[in-house]
């Protein structure tokens, strides 16, 4: 495919990465971006990168630890990640956890209260115990969808933002050009990677891609002392200390929303802050007394099963639709790979796939938002 | 797995959130002489008020220059907070007034967040603002709300700007005028608009030495009357210049000098360019704002129930372009100042580091990124704070980008070469106040928040290792980790 044109919508963590992978094989790529690179949920979110429930796991796990060297930025990726029980109930599903990775050659150890403390001097000694993930990681997701991008670039790549893309031009069962206020771009290949705005991009081709919206928050405090290990979880909530010393936590309830065409309307966080403030400091005992500077939303889109969808289409047969499903900034560099590989040779080379199929939904029912509660409050 | 079943989702927002403590008809923010009248006024037409400000605020919160530039220039007293609010009600009578008309009153209360449903947002049972005291936070209702939360200093960057002494002329008038808790003596202002005359004036009427008045400009700006007085009280005066250089102590700032080679010691600088509208709420609750140069900068548009008066709605218009003036000393700052000047105080990141758009000292630098910026990001789009901020770190810090934000908005808009006018404004986010973890907590949270809290959406198939979907493994990681999802 070396010298063909492939058009990117989404300058997500996704769609970028697939920029990437397409440029190091030589691939003209260009990305449109409705606004800036990583403005939605790719640069709000937690940066988490541990996602054994993905047939990309082994993929995301080999990748992250080069990926600095391989994209020439950094990304601030850190290994590993430790999880503290607070409550019994914690310890046991914890545990439970850890039996499971023990079993999947998932390297994890568990922690008592004096080596948590140890290994989180944030902690204190209100838990029943941790367990260390000596696997998966973070990063920075607003360094890292830059680094992506520039990467993208200094392989000869484009990125078009501020232009929205309206729709597609089609021809002879392909999807020839993409259309935006200004432009038309011809294409060989289109990845569709917009996030939220999947469905009604998707609609122009007649494709129905089953995908909810929802809005998700964050807190981060000033910096505190740099712990030996910034990826700290536990007590329902997820987040990291980034390199700086911040701490960056989300987790609890999220709202479904509607999502038009033109994308989320805002990104307002709400009165959350204080529930995940509690959290925190609950989890974080020693850190109780940092001052928490700013809260943030983000908006992602869930598939029915909560998995990606990462697939080609067989009409417009060199389409490929990539929703990352709301935990796809750890997993953009596999997924970036497995969609270079579906749009130069149909399938992905290191992994089986087959789960994340658009086809798995084909009985799904029109209204299944609606009869299982994943719908915006009136 | 069958997709296809009917359910409801335990782990929505719909329904968990806590009410609010209390419901006014009326919130008044920020309890100077037009936020004490608004209040007055509400209750003189029958309404139930609540009248809340932020001061006095804690010694670390000044020593953060939170919510003014106090430049570290507060003396011990103001760590003393019944000895401030004594201060507070001496200085402003009118706050006997407010509570006699029945207004509800809470001093040392600080307003970080305001919340209502809109786009994006519809699970808020109402309205509602949020509130702290040293103690702890809670939420109020309100019908209608008024920001009266004034203006806030400008600062702007010259070499040794990053030390003790040099603070802003907001900052240095309520430590004169209200708490008399100045520890300077010589000072000098930059500017010669009406608030640097107003200062100057206001610190020798305190007995203090004003070593000099600088203004970037070729002449003086201000109302023709102060100046005369400042020429009657023999305040000396240097146009066309600003700071080249400033040499400090353990105590500060001890001396500065002029791009002309003029010497002052001094151990304040005043920073009296300009003062910036507190729209930090408007901006945060996504009201709608408005570029007024006339006014002092973004200002609040207005809507039905929220109000601004006072500063916050804007300076008084006297036909003076703040904006140009403004722009005017950052142009002079970025010919003056080092590659190595500091231009986010709390994150150091250098004027050199934000103009690169280079990423902190703690990451490496390859060559790559050394190649990289704000000429090489302009060919991508239009410079946005918010880009560079994430970028550089600049605005990033404990004081929410107060000392920052607004010149390197500027300096963004005169290294793009584009009006200040079409670089957005970087977003203000709650708490608009550094707010600690235990106090922000909401300790006493409703059983409906933690019953639909999970880590993440509560999917059960989300988080299955992936060996293990569509094996018994699958049901038992259902069973152990989700509570309920589907019901
Ligand atoms: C608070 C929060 C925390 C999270 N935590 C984690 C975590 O710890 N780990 C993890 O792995 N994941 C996490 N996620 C999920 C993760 O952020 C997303 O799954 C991921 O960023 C998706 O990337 P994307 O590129 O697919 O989509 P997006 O980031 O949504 O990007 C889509 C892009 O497409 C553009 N676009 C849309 N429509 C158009 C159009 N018509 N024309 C042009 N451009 C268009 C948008 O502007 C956007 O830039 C979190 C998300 C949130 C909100």
């Amino acid at each position: 495919m070396s010298g063909s044109e492939v058009v990117i919508v989404g300058g997500g963590v996704t769609g970028l990465s697939a920029g990437w992978w397409l440029a190091r094989s030589g691939v003209k790529v260009t990305v449109l971006d409705k606004f800036i690179v990583g403005w939605e949920a790719s640069g709000r979110n937690g940066g988490g990168a541990s996602h054994y429930s993905s047939p990309l796991f082994d993929e995301e796990q080999r990748l992250w630890p080069q990926m600095d060297e391989l994209l020439g930025y950094p990304t601030e990726h850190q290994k590993g990640r430790i999880l503290i029980a607070m409550t019994e109930r914690q310890w046991d599903q914890y545990r439970f956890i850890a039996e499971r990775h023990t079993r999947l050659n998932h390297p994890v150890e568990l922690l008592d209260v004096k080596q948590v403390q140890e290994a989180v001097p944030l902690a204190g000694d209100n838990c029943f115990g941790g367990v260390h993930y000596k696997f998966g990681g973070h990063a920075n997701p607003q360094r890292t969808v830059q680094a992506y991008a520039w990467a993208l670039q200094d392989l000869g790549g484009k990125i078009i933002q501020h232009s929205p893309v309206t729709g597609f031009e089609t021809a002879g069962g392909k999807v020839t050009g993409v259309k935006t206020a200004n432009a038309t771009y011809g294409c060989d290949a289109v990845v569709v990677a917009a996030g939220p705005q999947i469905p009604q991009l998707m609609a122009q081709l007649g494709v129905d891609v089953p995908l909810a919206a929802a809005r998700a928050e964050m807190i981060i405090t000033e910096p505190a002392p740099m712990m030996p290990l910034g990826g700290v979880d536990g007590h329902k909530i997820y987040g990291r200390q980034t390199l700086r010393g911040n701490l960056a936590y989300g987790g609890g309830p999220h709202e479904w929303l509607d999502v038009d065409a033109t994308g989320p309307a805002a990104r307002p966080s709400t009165p959350l802050a204080r529930n995940l403030a509690k959290r925190l400091a609950e989890l974080l005992p020693k850190a109780a007394h940092l001052n928490v500077i700013r809260s943030w939303a983000g908006v992602i889109e869930n598939s029915p099963d909560g998995r990606p969808i990462i697939d080609r289409l067989n009409s417009p047969d060199n389409v490929v639709v990539a929703s990352m499903s709301s935990v796809g900034f750890g997993l953009s560099p596999a997924s970036g790979h497995a969609i270079r590989d579906l749009v130069i040779d149909g399938a992905c080379s290191f992994t089986n796939i087959d789960l994340l199929k658009l086809s798995r939904f084909d009985g799904l029912e029109k209204d299944w938002r609606e009869k299982r509660g994943w719908m915006p409050i009136a | 797995m069958d997709l296809n079943f009917t359910g409801t989702d335990v782990c929505a927002i719909n329904g968990t959130r806590s009410a609010p403590e209390a419901k006014y008809d009326l919130v008044v923010i920020g309890a100077g002489p037009s936020g004490i009248a608004a209040a007055i006024e509400g209750a003189a037409s029958g309404a139930s008020v609540l009248l809340v400000d932020e001061n006095p605020v804690s010694g670390a919160l000044m020593g953060n220059d939170t919510p003014l530039y106090f430049g570290g220039r507060m003396t011990a007293a103001t760590q003393n907070s019944d000895r401030m609010l004594e201060a507070i009600f001496m200085s402003m009578p009118d706050l006997e007034k407010a509570m006699e008309a029945g207004v509800e009153l809470l001093l040392g209360t600080t307003a970080w967040g305001v919340y209502r449903n809109g786009p994006g947002v519809q699970s808020l049972p109402e309205q509602v603002v949020g509130l702290a005291d040293a103690e702890r936070s809670w939420l109020v209702g309100f019908d209608r709300i008024v920001l009266a939360t004034g203006a806030r200093d400008l600062a702007i960057a010259f070499p040794g700007w990053n030390q003790p002494g040099v603070m802003g002329a907001a900052a240095l008038q309520m430590l004169l005028s209200r708490y008399g808790a100045f520890s300077g003596r010589r000072i000098v202002v930059l500017g010669s608009h009406d608030l640097a005359l107003e200062t100057a004036l206001m610190a020798q009427e305190h007995g203090l030495d004003v070593a000099g008045l600088v203004e970037v400009r070729d002449g003086p700006q201000g109302d023709a009357a102060l100046l005369a007085k400042i020429t009657a009280a023999g305040i000396a005066t240097h146009y066309g210049q600003s700071i080249a250089a400033s040499k400090g102590g353990l105590d500060g700032i001890e001396s500065i000098t002029l791009t002309d080679g003029t010497h002052i010691a001094c151990d304040t600088v005043c920073v009296a360019i300009g003062l910036i509208p507190s729209i930090e709420l408007v901006d945060a609750m996504h009201g709608p704002r408005a570029l007024n140069a006339a006014r002092g900068g973004y200002i609040p548009a207005g809507e039905p129930n929220v109000a601004a008066v006072g500063l916050c709605a804007g300076l008084p218009d006297t036909g003076f372009d703040h904006v140009a003036y403004r722009m005017d000393w950052v142009r002079a700052a970025l010919r003056v100042n080092a590659p190595d000047t500091i231009i986010c105080q709390c994150e150091e990141v250098t004027l050199a580091d934000l103009i690169g758009i280079q990423p902190p000292n703690y990451l490496p630098r390859p060559a790559a990124i050394q190649a990289r910026s704000l000429d090489t990001l302009l060919d991508d789009g239009p410079a946005n704070p918010d880009q560079i901020k994430r970028l550089t770190r600049s605005g990033m810090g404990v004081c929410q980008g107060r000392r920052c934000r607004d010149q390197v908005a500027m300096m963004l808009a005169i290294e793009s070469d584009k009006p200040f006018g079409t670089i957005p404004l970087a977003t203000h986010r709650a708490p608009v106040r550094p707010l600690p973890l235990k106090i922000l907590a909401e300790w006493d949270e409703p059983a409906t928040m933690d019953a639909a809290w999970d880590v993440w959406f509560g999917i059960p198939t989300q988080w299955v290792p992936v060996e293990d979907i569509g094996t018994e493994y699958q049901d038992a990681h259902r069973e152990m980790l989700y509570t309920g999802m589907y019901t």
